[in-house]
């Protein structure tokens, strides 16, 4: 019976432009739409296809956040997990609070993969599976573009600076995902209709006996320095010109 | 107490990144830091010997073993938190060899992790990028505990070289795990400059239409010495291989001259681009959002300004 672990971050959908509030102290989230980490969500397909070719008896999604997240739960479990556990929370977890939590879920329910993405798209900390895996002192395969199991190993194929990098592990292990790794299907209305019956836990961060008091503070947010307006040129002629009066060629 | 701050170099073949300059240039921000670095390899005798030039370095420590051939996060994570007792901060490059180490050893010492350190207000106060680079945060970290953290590359220039720091071998007891292999790695040897540290980068987009087509990308910059880049959405549809994409999932990079080629410029190409000296915009859309960004735009059809250009450069 094994079992995949798939984490899924609420976070403000990928098509929003954020913007920082006037006063500095966050960006504007007041009707601004949520959805799964883009990361997630391909975890979660990964997930899904290891289970459809055999590798994987159950997928069970989890998340930490809001009583709200269950709407991104419930939409992974349309997407074709089995279960759902929310770790609920009105308080942001940094990346080390939610390897924690990760680690006492793991514990309970023993996966022999823990698929998550690589960075949540709201903090872009890129933290949590290889802190995960440092706290479960397992193998961790990050920015995954490629996941080959064989019996209780896995060969990964690794986004690096320098092209792609294979590695293997041992299972159970922490696997991060790329962008590349797969393209996540589209939920269908049957599949939301099902996902309502489908078990969703409620589990109150307290209860999980973990610290996730915050080490970091932030004091402030602030808009990126804008860059200056350029010019427009005509044609090739002008460019070349332009670059040349820059220094440029 | 001052910071003592300990950088894990990156390399590879045999040679120092220079991701681990701009590391040591982040560190040299802090007032009164002692700066060491530590290479971790099979024989690091000539990073080592690279790395103690340059500027700002105190000492360099080598930890040699057989284990440490291929730059493996599980290997490489106990050595770095054994070797990060002596030390107040732990530094590494926030390239993906970055990235997948230090989180570990944040975890391993029982304490959080700094992301994309873009500016040191003080040995416990930095400036870091959020949502894709649409918001600055300033943070605050505990001075009662050790600081790990990765350095954005593309916010400092590397430090110089003509120091010379000690070098000395570090006798680290950690016991290391068997549970993950190096296989293998397909690099791309194409002869051009690196993507990262380019001065120079052309880069193409969704528009050039085929792998084929995205040619006229590397030949363009060919004449301008310049590596080669793409957008996520040539990326995705094949055109280009994936350690050129360039934004924020990708690589943040910094040239003097970033030449964007039919990319339409999302918000998340952007946020790759924006500490580019200047940037060159070519696009058949006028409306296209690469336009507010760039320092030179021209409206065209790329495949008949590309070739012209070429010719116009000599």
């Amino acid at each position: 019976m094994s079992k995949i672990l798939v984490g899924l971050k609420r976070v403000v959908d990928y098509n929003v432009r954020v913007r920082v509030k006037p006063d500095g102290t966050g960006v504007v989230t007041d009707g601004v739409k949520m959805s799964i980490n883009p990361f997630d969500e391909i975890a979660l397909e990964e997930a899904l296809r290891i289970k459809e070719k055999g590798g994987a008896t159950e997928v069970v999604v989890v998340s930490i956040g809001p009583a709200d997240t269950q709407q991104q739960l419930r939409t992974g479990l349309a997407m074709g997990a089995d279960r759902a556990i929310l770790v609920q929370t009105d308080t942001p977890v940094e990346p080390l609070a939610a390897a924690r939590i990760f680690l006492k879920l793991i514990e309970k329910e023993s996966p022999q993969i823990v698929l998550l993405g690589k960075q949540g798209i709201d903090d872009d900390n890129n933290q949590t599976g290889q802190m995960l895996a440092a706290l479960w002192d397992r193998p961790q395969a990050t920015f995954a573009s490629k996941v080959e199991l064989e019996g209780a190993k896995a060969k990964v194929t690794r986004e690096v600076d320098a092209g792609l990098e294979t590695i293997e592990v041992d299972l159970p292990a922490v696997l991060t995902t790329d962008l590349r790794l797969n393209e996540p299907r589209y939920v269908k209305l049957p599949d939301i209709m099902k996902a309502k019956k489908k078990p969703l836990d409620t589990v109150a961060i307290a209860s999980l006996g973990v610290d996730t008091a915050p080490q970091f503070k932030t004091t402030r947010y602030e808009p990126p320095a804008a860059r200056s307006k350029g010019i427009m040129v005509k044609d090739v002629a002008e460019l070349v010109a332009a670059l040349k009066q820059k220094g440029l060629v | 107490m001052a910071a003592k701050i300990l950088i894990v170099a990156e390399h590879a073949g045999g040679k120092l990144n220079p991701s681990t300059a701009k590391c040591v240039a982040c560190a040299s921000t802090i007032e009164g830091a002692q700066i060491d670095i530590a290479v971790f390899a099979a024989d690091g005798a000539a990073v080592a010997a690279e790395a103690a030039k340059i500027q700002g370095v105190k000492t360099v420590l080598t930890i040699d073993n057989a284990a440490n051939a291929e730059p493996l996060a599980a290997v490489l994570a106990p050595q770095v938190a054994a070797v990060a007792a002596n030390y107040t901060h732990v530094f590494g490059p926030s390239t993906t060899f970055g990235k997948d180490l230090m989180p570990r050893v944040a975890a391993l010492l029982g304490v959080g992790q700094l992301s994309d350190i873009m500016a040191a207000e003080g040995a416990y106060k930095f400036r870091r990028p959020v949502y894709a680079g649409n918001a600055i945060i300033t943070v605050e970290a505990p001075q009662d505990k050790k600081l790990v953290a990765t350095v954005r590359t593309a916010s400092f220039q590397a430090a110089p070289q003509g120091g010379s720091a000690a070098v000395e071998a570090a006798n680290v007891s950690a016991s290391l795990p068997s549970h993950t292999r190096f296989v293998e790695r397909s690099a791309a040897t194409t002869g051009r400059p690196d993507l990262q540290t380019a001065p120079r980068v052309v880069s193409g987009g969704r528009a050039l239409g085929s792998s084929d087509n995205f040619k006229i990308i590397f030949s363009l910059a060919d004449k301008l010495g310049a590596a080669v880049g793409a957008s996520r959405a040539a990326v995705d549809a094949g055109y280009a291989a994936n350690d050129l994409q360039v934004g924020q999932t990708g690589k943040i990079i910094a040239p003097e001259l970033y030449v964007a080629v039919g990319i339409s410029g999302a918000i998340q190409h952007l946020t790759g681009i924006k500490d580019a000296r200047t940037i060159v915009a070519i696009n058949k859309d006028a409306e296209a959002p690469i336009f507010e960004v760039a320092d030179i735009g021209l409206v065209g059809d790329l495949f008949t300004v590309l070739p012209e250009l070429e010719k116009a450069l000599g």
